[in-house]
Formats: C-alpha cells, structure tokens, sequence
C-alpha cells in the first residue's frame, strides 16, 4: 500500500525545498524581531497619534488568519499594480504577521527591565534614546527570548502555508513529486519528519540560547 | 473600495462565515476530548502512557498544520481512510490543537501549588478525588485562560481547511477574488467576518472568566 | 571654573508630589574636595534632594549649579537634553541597589560609558576600567557578570563605574543600605579612599558613625527641611535641635 522508495529519487527536490524553508524562516524570523522591537518602542514611546492606531492594527493581525492575511497582500498588492513575487510577499507577510506578536512580548519586556536601569543611564549622562539602545533593549531582549524563540519555532511551521501561493518551499516541492509519482502520503510523511527534525534542532539552539541568556539574567 | 459589492456578498460571506464556526466547533469537540486524554496519560502512573502522550504532543507540536491537513485528506485514501474534506479537517484540527490545550490543562494543573495535593491526600483522599474537588477547582481559571486562547488560535487555523476544500470563509472569499478581481474588498469582507468571529470569542471566555472568577474570591 | 565657587551650589531647592512638598526650600553649598553628609528619618527627603542634584528628580523651585554652571537651565527639549546629559557626565551617582547593567561584564560595565560617551577606543576605556576595578578591589572580577558578584563587589564595580567618567562630584544614595553587615566595610572603605583623594561627594546616609568618619559637614534632614548643620562633632555629638537629638538617641539605640 505504502511504499516510500518512490521518494530517494526526489531526496534532492525535498532537500531544496528545506532549504528554502530554512532560508523563509531565517528572513521572516529577522523581520519579525526588528519590525517587532520597532513596533513595541513606538506603541510604548511614540506619540499617541501613532500608537493609538497600530495597537488597533495589531488587533486585525491577530483577530484573522495568516493564510488570508498572505492572501490579502499577495492578491491586493497586485491590485494596486505592485508586482512582489511571492517569495517576498510570503517572508513580509510572515515577518509582519509575527511581528504584531513579537512586538506585544517586547513591550512588556522592556516594562519589566528596572526602573534603576534608566536611572544609572541617565546619572552617566546616556541620553534616553542611548539609554534605551545600549541597556534597556539589551535587557529586554534577553527577558524576551525564551517566548519570541517560542514564536520563531511556530513561524517555522507557518512557512508551509506559503506553498499556498506558490513558493517554491517543502510542501510546494514535495507537491512537483507527488503530481509525478501520486504518492501523498509517502511525501507529506518525508515532509512531515523534515519539519519535525528543523524543529527540534530550532529547539535545541534556542533552548541553548535561552539558557545562556538566563545565567546572565 | 466597491461598497456595493461587499454588500452582494455579504451573504455569502455570512453563510460561509457559518461553515468556518462549524468547523471551529466541530475540531474544538475533538480537541477537547484529545486533550483530556493527553492529559490524563501524562499524568499516569504508567510511563508508558506518559511516553505516548508526550511523544503525541512532541510530533503534532513540531509539524506544521498544514502539512497534517494535507498527509490525512490526501494521504488518508492510500490508507483507506476516505474522508469528506469536512471530516478531515475537524478531525486534523481536533487532533492538532488538542495536543496544544493538553500542555495548557497540564501546565494549569501542576500550577496549583503542590501542598494542596499533599494536604487532600493527607486527608485521605484519592487521587481522582483530589484531582477532582481540590486540584481542578483551583486549576480551572488558568485552564480556562488556556482554552480561551487555543480557541481562538483553532478557529484562525480553519482558514487552512479552506487548501483541502472546505468551503469556509476563505474559500469562499478566494472564490470571489477570482470572479471579480476584487481583493482587497473581498478579503476585508471576509476578515471582518473572522474578527467578529474572535470578538465573540474573546467576549465569551471573558464572560466564563469572570464567572469563575468569583468562585476564585473565596480562595485563602 | 573659577576656584572661588562651590563645587555644588543648591539655592531654595523646593519640590511636591503633587500638594504633598517633600523638599521646602533648601540650601547647600559643596566646596571642591569637600564631603557632605545627608542624615534623617526615612521619607525626610534626603534622596529626592540628592537625585535633584543631577536632575533625575525635576524639581518646582530653585536653583542647582555644579562648577559655576548651572544645571536646571532655562534650555528646553533637545538643547537642554543634551546640556545635562553634559553635566550628568560631570556627576557620578551611586545607588542603594546598585543598578548595575546585569547583561554586561564588571569591566564592560565600567568602560562603556567612557566608550560610548566620550568616544575613547575601547582599549583605551577598558584600561581605564581596569585601572579603576583594581583601585576598588576588584582587579580579579572584569570578566564576571553582575548576577556572579556579591553586594559588596556589586556596589565597588558601580563606584568604579561613576568613577569611569572622571566625575567632578560623586553622589551616594545609602550606598550600603542593601548591604549584609559584613559587606559594608569594604564599600565605606572605597568611599574613604576617595574622600582622602579629595573627591567632591554628597553621601546619603544611615551609618553615623561612618558619617562622623569622612564627613567635613553634616546635614540633618526633616519633613523636607534641614533642620540643623555643620561639622558632624557638632550635628553628630552636641546637637542643638530636639529632632536631631531624637533621631540621635533612636539611631544609636539600635
Ligand atoms: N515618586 C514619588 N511620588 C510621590 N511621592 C514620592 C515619590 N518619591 C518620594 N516620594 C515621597 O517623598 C518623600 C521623600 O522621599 P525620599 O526622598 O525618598 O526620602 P528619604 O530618602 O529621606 O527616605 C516621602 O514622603 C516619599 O513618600
Ligand atoms: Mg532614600
């Protein structure tokens, strides 16, 4: 019923494709700390002609799924006549999407980092903004790290939901050998322990990362 | 912005929005019972059952939704499970978030401080009846917190389903993209629908909250 | 600037919470090389005097000048962000729970206000901070993080980091207030090193014995005021107020 040696021929289509996967995840996971820090700094320090209005947008990334927010900007953007190919609406969209989530984590991070930490700062003559980038940040992305780690390792996972607009990722691959062999479950199976083995090794790192960041805490 | 055509399709959207919260519900039934399950074996005295539990939670944990979705509705007929693109996805999804809320259950059960279940069961009590008059009444706030957010989390990832064939809100909207080449109206139509779905969510477990919320005023 | 003038220079220092006034009008003048201690009740005033000084505290009435500038300018947004970040870098302060940066090494706590601030090279600040971990003692502990070191050496790392920007004037809040007993005596020990090396201080203080010790002046707070000063013999051991003599008398009690 089952027979999985119709996949070594296609073990280079799948290793592509996680590699690409990996590569998704790398960028969107990058965009989606920065743009989050940047996001948390704003709706805690902005104006609140600015903050106001991005703590309701961040309302409608997290009141609505992820596939229709992909849909949404790969089909919108095409409306307005801006033609991204769908590698990158797929990481912009990813990178944003968890980036409403990442910046929620920051925001509290940097609230609980001590107030006496602004304080010496300051007394040393760091301006608030010096102040912010060299100790509060820091800090805080250390507090932050075990949850926004946390989110990396879903948005792994969420970058198969890009197949769905036709990036060239795991499933997409292992979807050009399942059209030629009719074998899903045989590739979906492979696919499946791929991402179960990106998993643990992201575990891993970020559990060592984690630790590390503890002992300093 | 096509007002006019937001307005034609809302019905549609309305009666697809219906589908997306039967499906919600049909996966959370299922996720319910799977997470009482898993929680139950992780907490069995038999490492067996503990093994398999964790070993569930662990696989579920690290592979994506999607992929789950596609191994069971497509993979699934090489097996002979030949299920309805409905069946697949409640079942999937049922399976998928009840891993999620058994580590939330498990997490809210062992919050409760250890002495509580020292006292009960210096007292006499069994382990079931401790679980179940001391432990749980106390774990339930926390519990709830945990099934409130999981909710929310499964009833986003039905849009999934939608990639099987389900005919649900993003389907739907998917289908009305490609007959009017109206994106943005459209998927704005179908994700007010969503955020209304979630804000009746969200409502709802805060009503429970604060029902056991004042059953928690009473605790020392 | 001109040696004539205080070092530090308070004039009719007033501040409130609110309707409640915690400082009523105060007057201090530091002279260069001189020490000054803060002694009173709990919640007197004595910290949001000293945090006024280098303006962590914004206070409602008065006049603060150090070295003949003063420091509650009449700049405003940007301008005056940058003149007392200025003369903050002139101040060093000491706090009672050290806020040491927990995700920086002893040395890299030391150096990176010199680094950042001043713009010397990192060789050059990191020489400076161990020239400085050695004069408080601490010589072996550049490489440890904050979590790593006791209180004691928590607070001699802080010192040495006030020390890093070559301050005109250190300000000590209760620097061992947080202290177990027996890590008291290598803090005061630093802060005497630095009083015979003629370093402008204002100390916030519960010990009066250390007080009696390295202090030229003694300031006795109450409600917001001082209520009676001078050389800590006459404060310390011949008060002439009845508040001093009761906060005296309940000090040494204990
Ligand atoms: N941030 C604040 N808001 C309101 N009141 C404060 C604040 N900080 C200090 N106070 C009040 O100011 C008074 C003086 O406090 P403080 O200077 O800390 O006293 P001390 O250091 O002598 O113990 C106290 O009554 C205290 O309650
Ligand atoms: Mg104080």
């Amino acid at each position: 019923m089952l027979d999985f040696s119709v996949l070594p021929p296609y073990a280079d289509l799948l290793a592509t494709g996680a590699l690409w996967t990996v590569l998704i995840t790398v960028l969107a996971g990058a965009l989606s700390v920065v743009l989050g820090v940047l996001l948390a700094l704003v709706t805690l320090y902005g104006p609140k002609l600015i903050s106001l209005p991005l703590r309701g947008i961040a309302f409608l990334f997290m009141g609505t799924p992820l596939l229709l927010q992909l849909y949404l900007l790969y089909y919108g953007l095409a409306q307005l006549g801006v033609l991204l190919p769908a590698f990158w609406t797929g990481v912009m969209g990813l990178g944003v999407h968890y980036a409403v989530y990442n910046a929620d984590i920051f925001r509290s991070a940097i609230q609980s980092v001590d107030e006496g930490q602004m304080e010496a700062a300051r007394s040393l003559g760091f301006g608030r903004t010096a102040a912010l980038r060299h100790f509060i940040i820091p800090q805080a992305t250390l507090t932050a790290l075990p949850q926004v780690g946390n989110n990396s390792i879903i948005l792994l996972k969420d970058t198969a939901v890009l197949s769905v607009l036709g990036v060239a990722e795991l499933v997409l691959n292992a979807q050009r050998g399942i059209s030629a062999t009719y074998r899903p479950f045989e590739f979906y199976f492979a696919v499946a322990v791929l991402y179960y083995l990106l998993n643990l090794a992201m575990e891993w790192a970020l559990g060592r990362a984690a630790r590390k960041a503890e002992a300093i805490r | 912005m096509d007002v006019a055509l937001i307005q034609r399709i809302a019905p549609f959207i309305l009666e697809a929005a219906l589908k997306t919260m039967q499906l919600a519900a049909a996966s959370l039934a299922i996720g319910l019972a799977a997470a009482v399950a898993l929680v139950a074996a992780r907490m069995s005295r038999q490492a067996i059952w503990r093994g398999l539990s964790a070993a569930y939670v662990s696989v579920i944990r690290g592979t994506p939704l999607l992929v789950q979705l596609f191994l069971v509705f497509f993979g699934g007929p090489q097996l002979g499970l030949n299920l309805t693109p409905f069946q697949a996805g409640a079942i999937t999804m049922g399976l998928n978030i009840g891993a999620y809320m058994s580590v939330g259950l498990h997490g809210a059960i062992i919050a409760v401080e250890h002495g509580q279940y020292e006292a009960a069961r210096s007292l006499g009590f069994g382990r079931l009846d401790t679980m179940r008059l001391f432990i749980l009444p106390q774990a339930a706030p926390l519990m709830l917190r945990t099934l409130g957010v999981n909710t929310v989390i499964l009833t986003k990832g039905t849009a999934l389903a939608s990639t099987i064939g389900v005919v649900e809100l993003t389907y739907s909207a998917q289908r009305f993209v490609t007959s009017t080449y109206k994106p943005f109206e459209v998927f704005a139509a179908a994700g007010i629908a969503y955020l209304i779905i979630i804000l009746a969510i969200m409502l709802g477990i805060r009503g429970l909250e604060s029902l056991f919320g004042t059953a928690e005023r009473g605790r020392v | 600037m001109t040696s004539a003038a205080p070092m530090i220079r308070l004039r009719g220092i007033r501040k409130s919470y609110g309707s409640h006034e915690v400082l009523k009008g105060i007057d201090l003048d530091v002279d260069q090389g001189r020490i000054v201690s803060i002694i009173g009740p709990s919640g007197s005033g004595k910290s949001t005097l000293l945090r006024s000084v280098n303006m962590l505290e914004e206070i409602s009435h008065g006049e603060i000048w150090l070295d003949g500038v003063q420091v509650n300018s009449a700049l405003t947004g940007r301008a005056f962000e940058t003149h007392i970040n200025r003369i903050r870098q002139q101040m060093g302060m000491v706090f009672q729970q050290f806020n040491l940066f927990p995700h920086l090494t002893a040395l890299e706590n030391v150096s990176i206000a010199p680094m950042k601030l001043k713009g010397k090279s990192k060789a050059e600040a990191e020489a400076l901070a161990r020239t400085l971990l050695e004069k408080v003692g601490l010589a072996d502990k550049g490489g440890a993080y904050p979590a790593r070191l006791s209180g004691g050496q928590k607070q001699r790392v802080a010192i040495a980091r006030a020390l890093a920007m070559q301050p005109k004037a250190m300000l000590f809040d209760e620097a061992t207030s947080a202290l177990d007993p027996e890590l008291v005596d290598e803090v005061n020990l630093v802060m005497k090193q630095l009083a015979a090396e003629q370093m402008t201080m204002i100390i916030v203080t519960h010990e009066m014995r250390f007080a009696a010790e390295v202090s030229d002046h003694v300031l006795f707070m109450d409600g917001g005021v001082v209520v009676e000063q001078g050389p800590p013999e006459q404060v310390l051991k011949a008060p002439t107020q009845e508040r001093t003599r009761g906060f005296l008398r309940k000090h040494l009690a204990q």
